[in-house]
């Protein structure tokens, strides 16, 4: 089996795929990728079904050795990566030969780049999903970020009669994603939200504050939540809240009348009411966003959302999406 | 009422059908309240619900999380609107009465009380006015039911706690509670499963591990069972924590 040394973990490496849904009855929230699609864009550019596990970095990335080499390909924010010295280009599929090393720094844009090779990271699988749970300490590579000395399995690659060996994956092609499909699909700093669940017991006051102002993400942002700065929101009249079911993207307004948007590692249920809620297709946009970014609401239909969502998916399931490129696969 | 405005099941003036509330949480998720306040009937209803979406799932919902009286239910928006999901699901909750439901287990959770482990318990007292013995009295007495689990993997919702122990949170959250501490807010009590942070005040330590993935049937707790607290001796607790 191939592996993947981790001479350096960066500053938060997880293992990650899309997620393990329907255990809320559980208490088990779903985790999975913080951009879903950037490592859906990066699996496919390695011919991995869009699901398969991959390490997501956070903020500083990481430096891996590949003994036995790899497909591979890195999607999300640009971590400045370079394989052995040479620079590599975001959104691409490039060959890593025997004893190369990937190296990955600070982040030039936003918060997560993605780590994709072919045949996926498998780790044992913790209810369905690969994906790293950090707050129990479940899934993923033994429950927590990696750290230097970790060696990651990677799956068989595709084997030859497969489809996709005649579509380029093979050694000699690369893929690359069509630039004016991925310009639609870049993260956005005005995060697109439907109304919440307690909506109702807010002001008129404290709409025209959360929809004029603008936001920053505080150094409280990880994979469960992004407690956010700003113009305190006026408190909602109502009177005690009772703990329910907590939705993917809510935000909440905690005491002090600030907001914090719930992300994949969030809580199941919890006691705070619901203002807004961030669009499923603007969800990725959250994946990306970093400490001090400034960030304003835009309150849309359900309708509008619904539509974004399903144009989003669209884009993704086009064939154009993927091209290959050219010459030869990018080798340094 | 006014012209326009839709009739609901809320709406009507009847304590004889199950009234429910929809309510959209996000574009791709609704919440079901089964009533505004934490009553075992509403509660009953939610446990119903679940036991019948999980007996007979519904194509396209991904997701249920309970809680006390409501049921936050995510979908697939390629096969869902909200108004057309809200009527299938009404068509669940007409049958909720009838749902059989498993007999209810009776769970013992075995706690060493105070100490290093209960650091809470002689505030806890001291606030009630009750000595840190009838604190653990009170505690053990009781026969709870697990409303819900939430929060983290695990962490059951047990309640209702006596009425002299009901106690609000602490003002601020500690950053790491133990994994294993059992503690008090509101008129809940629960047991954490994982080393989190955590504002409920902590009476004791169960040795017990409440969430592993190595069993069947991952949580030790499971919605809808029934728990009673056992005191032990520090000894006790390592033999235990031991197998």
């Amino acid at each position: 089996m191939r592996v993947i040394e981790v001479l350096a973990p960066g500053l938060l490496t997880t293992v990650q795929d899309l997620g393990r849904e329907g255990f809320g009855p559980l208490g088990v929230s779903p985790s999975g990728a913080a951009d879903p699609i950037a490592l859906r864009i990066g699996n496919r550019l390695v011919g991995n079904a869009e699901s398969a596990a991959a390490l997501e970095m956070t903020l500083l990335g990481g430096t891996f050795l590949f003994p036995e080499g790899a497909l591979a390909a890195l999607t999300g924010s640009d971590f400045g990566a370079a394989l052995d010295g040479a620079e590599l280009p975001q959104w691409t599929s490039f060959e890593v030969q025997p004893g190369q090393t990937l190296r990955l720094g600070p982040t030039r844009s936003g918060a997560r780049c993605y780590l994709c090779t072919q045949g996926g990271i498998v780790v044992k699988p913790f209810l369905g999903s690969a994906s790293t749970h950090l707050l129990s300490g479940l899934g993923g590579y033994e429950g927590r970020a990696l750290r230097k000395g970790d060696v990651l399995k990677m799956g068989p690659g595709i084997p030859a009669c497969s489809p996709y060996s005649n579509r380029g994956f093979s050694t000699n092609r690369s893929q690359k994603v069509t630039p004016k499909i991925q310009e639609r699909l870049l993260p956005r700093k005005v995060l697109r939200v439907t109304t919440g669940p307690q909506s109702a017991w807010f002001s008129q006051a404290a709409e025209k504050v959360l929809y004029g102002g603008t936001y920053h993400v505080s150094e409280e942002a990880n994979r469960m939540g992004l407690r956010l700065h700003g113009p305190p929101l006026p408190e909602g009249a109502h009177g005690g809240m009772i703990s329910e079911g907590v939705s993917l993207g809510a935000v909440q307004i905690a005491s002090g009348g600030m907001p914090i948007i719930l992300f994949v590692e969030q809580q199941t249920t919890g006691g705070y009411a619901k203002m807004a809620n961030v669009i499923s297709a603007d969800l990725s946009s959250v994946g990306q966003l970093r400490p001090r970014d400034v960030i304003r609401f835009e309150r849309v239909t359900f309708e509008t959302a619904r539509k974004l969502w399903m144009e989003q998916e669209k884009l993704l399931a086009s064939k154009d999406l993927i091209v290959e490129t050219t010459g030869d696969v990018v080798r340094s | 009422m006014t012209a326009g405005q839709r009739y609901t099941f809320a709406d009507m003036p009847t304590n004889k059908s199950v009234t429910a509330r929809f309510a959209r949480a996000s574009d791709q998720s609704l919440l079901i309240y089964f009533g505004e306040q934490i009553t075992l009937e509403a509660n009953e209803r939610v446990r119903r619900l679940v036991h019948l979406l999980e007996q007979e799932p519904v194509a396209g919902v991904r997701n249920l999380h309970p809680a006390y009286c409501s049921l936050l239910v995510k979908f697939e928006a390629f096969e869902w609107r909200h108004e057309q999901l809200e009527r299938q699901l009404r068509k669940y909750i007409g049958r909720l009465s009838k749902v059989k439901m498993p007999e209810p287990r009776l769970m013992e959770i075995p706690v060493c009380y105070g100490g290093e482990f209960g650091p809470d318990l002689d505030e806890v007292a001291a606030m009630h006015g009750l000595t840190p013995e009838r604190v653990i009295e009170l505690h053990t007495s009781a026969t709870y039911l697990v409303y819900f689990l939430g929060f983290v993997p695990g962490f059951a919702y047990l309640g209702e706690l006596a009425r002299e122990l009901v106690t609000p949170r602490l003002p601020s959250p500690r950053r790491k509670v133990p994994a294993g501490s059992v503690g008090i807010a509101g008129n809940q009590t629960g047991v954490y499963p994982f080393e989190t942070p955590g504002g409920w005040r902590l009476l004791g330590r169960s040795p017990l591990e409440m969430f592993r993935i190595d069993r069947d049937g991952l949580s030790l707790l499971s919605i809808g069972d029934r728990v009673r607290f056992v005191p032990v001796s520090r000894e006790r607790f390592t033999e235990l924590q031991r197998t």
